[in-house]
């Protein structure tokens, strides 16, 4: 948790995953990516950006491991390890039954380590999303938001090298929505991950990332890449500026063009 | 006069028509659920008991409430000692159920060929009536008790075997993919997401076998039927019908239900007390 790693700028920055040609096919019939070929660099904050059924999820899971390519390759620089992955997902998936404290606590826990071990460092990553005070609430006691800086908590405690996050604040309202998109901003200027981001908001994906991959339906593929390169930290004064507007229109438009050839 | 017309401006203040009606609707509701039961159990006594005396009823056809009382208190030894004999078999059987119901729903989640090949029978074993096995299992096994046990524990592992298999298939998708992230064993998986994914469902099939054990128990004795040292409530039930002594069959069966009534709600408090902290169905609404 504690070693922060700076975030070079782009074109400097080291490489951290390869995707090579990934198709996945699903029953042989449903083609839900061709030919996906993503770079990922350390500090990189890519945003996946499409309209739903174009193989966002279905990149990530890949990427997690959780499925197997049909066809390519997925290269992590230097092995994988566990502990250097971090998932969030579009629900705060908790455990009902256990506190904040031991739903953060899970990654170790699984890794043999006591919760006496880690203590501190499940403290920090609590600190780090404004929970420190609720180690030991249950997470119905939390609001929607609450819960998923629970879920962003655990997903960073092991300082990974890779937190992938799966729509994760599509089902909160506009205003936590924007309070968590400055927290998760302040919190990667912090700690230095490297984030893939899933979202089917323009708005959103320029804000956070400083690389928008647009994806097209049917069958699933990358249609085009965007630069972000407005610096960080983004703030207020960032959401409000010409830049801004000029790289959602951009998006928008590429966005345009993945719906059009979908259809 | 003046204080008290201050307070009731003030709650008016607070509180208007719509929300205090509710309010006394709850307190009403709050208040009914107890007594309601209460006055129809009362009543039904009083109505029991005019009929016996109205009617001048002999006590060996229908015996009045106040009979049965009285021959509870006058046999209360006997009747106490089949008590225990058959709370003990109600217990012991609904142990095993649990151990093995709860066994077979581990071994069926973990190993897809042993859930096809054994659910079928748990199946069959299920929807035989107890009673037409019961004399069988009689013939063939020597120790009654035994016997007794193996009845009231084919009763009474269904429910918890379908409700925990449920319960440890159910663990939310997403926290079994996490866990595959994270490199989870399979009895971390267990340990930690599915067996606590299936406390609750396993509590609910707890309460069904609870009241089943004890069915399954009265029945398994009806059938094994033989007397002497260690008879149960049904066996009392069956002698006291051969003498036509009607009050004590009252009695006996008063104590089964009171019996049933215990077993149902000490492990609805159980569940509660396990449930309390995070489950839906242990929280109060607001
Ligand atoms: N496990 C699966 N089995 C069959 N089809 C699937 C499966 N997962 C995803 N798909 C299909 O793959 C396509 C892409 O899905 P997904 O990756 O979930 O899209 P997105 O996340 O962009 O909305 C969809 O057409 C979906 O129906
Ligand atoms: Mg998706």
């Amino acid at each position: 948790m504690t070693t922060n790693r700076p975030i070079l700028p782009m074109g400097q920055r080291d490489r951290l995953l390869e995707l090579q040609g990934v198709d996945k096919t699903f029953n042989g019939a449903v083609v839900a990516l061709r030919r996906m070929n993503l770079t990922v660099n350390e500090g990189d904050f890519i945003s996946l950006l499409g309209p739903s059924g174009c193989g966002k999820s279905t990149a990530l899971r890949l990427i997690a491991g959780l499925a197997r390519p049909t066809a390519g390759r997925i290269l992590w620089s230097g092995g994988q390890g566990t502990g250097d992955l971090g998932v969030v997902f579009q629900e705060p998936t908790l455990m009902p039954w256990a506190t904040v404290a031991q739903n953060v606590w899970l990654p170790f826990r699984l890794r043999g380590q006591s919760m006496a071990a880690v203590r501190g460092q499940i403290a920090e990553a609590l600190d780090l999303v404004g929970l420190g005070a609720f180690p030991d609430a249950y997470p119905r006691e939390l609001s929607g938001g609450m819960k998923m800086r629970v879920s962003i908590a655990r997903a960073l405690v092991t300082n990974p090298r890779l937190i992938l996050m799966d729509e994760p604040f599509a089902a909160l309202d506009e205003i936590t929505r924007q309070k968590l998109n400055n927290d998760l901003l302040t919190l990667r200027g912090k700690i230095g991950c490297t984030v893939i981001f899933v979202t089917h908001s323009v708005f959103e994906s320029v804000f956070l990332s400083d690389r928008v991959v647009v994806m097209a339906a049917r069958p699933g593929r990358v249609i085009r890449e965007l630069v972000v390169d407005a610096p960080y930290p983004r703030d207020l004064a960032y959401r409000t500026s010409p830049a801004y507007a000029a790289h959602c229109t951009v998006a928008s438009e590429a966005l345009a063009i993945a719906m059009e050839e979908a259809a | 006069m003046m204080a008290l017309d201050r307070t009731v401006s003030q709650a008016e203040a607070l509180v208007d028509a719509d929300e205090a009606r509710i309010a006394r609707r709850r307190r009403v509701e709050g208040v009914g659920k107890w007594l309601m039961p209460v006055i129809v159990l009362g009543l039904s006594i009083w109505g029991w008991d005019r009929l016996v005396v109205w009617n001048a009823i002999p006590h060996y056809i229908l015996p009045s409430p106040g009979r049965v009382m009285q021959t509870l208190i006058k046999d209360w030894p006997i009747l106490f000692d089949a008590l225990l004999v058959t709370l003990q078999i109600t217990f012991m059987a609904l142990a095993v159920a649990v151990i093995g119901g709860v066994g077979l729903a581990i071994l069926f989640t973990q190993s897809r060929w042993a859930e096809m090949s054994f659910y079928p029978f748990a199946v069959i074993l299920q929807v035989t009536p107890v009673v037409s096995v019961a004399p069988l299992i009689f013939i063939y096994v020597e120790n009654r008790t035994i016997g007794l046990l193996l009845c009231a524990w084919i009763v009474a592992f269904f429910p918890i075997l379908a409700n925990t298999t449920l319960g440890l298939n159910s663990a939310d998708s997403n926290l079994r993919d996490l866990m595959r992230i994270y490199g989870a064993r399979r009895w971390q998986t267990l340990r930690f997401l599915q067996l606590p994914s299936a406390l609750p469902y396993f509590l609910s099939g707890l309460r069904i076998a609870g009241g089943l054990s004890l069915i399954g128990a009265i029945v398994a004795e009806y059938v094994a039927g033989t007397g002497g040292i260690g008879s149960g409530l049904a066996f009392r039930i069956l002698e006291a019908g051969y003498r036509l002594n009607i009050p004590r069959m009252f009695a006996a069966l008063i104590l089964i239900a009171v019996s049933g009534v215990v077993i149902f709600a000490g492990l609805s408090i159980l569940s509660h007390l396990c449930l309390r902290k995070w489950h839906e169905s242990a929280l109060k609404r607001e």
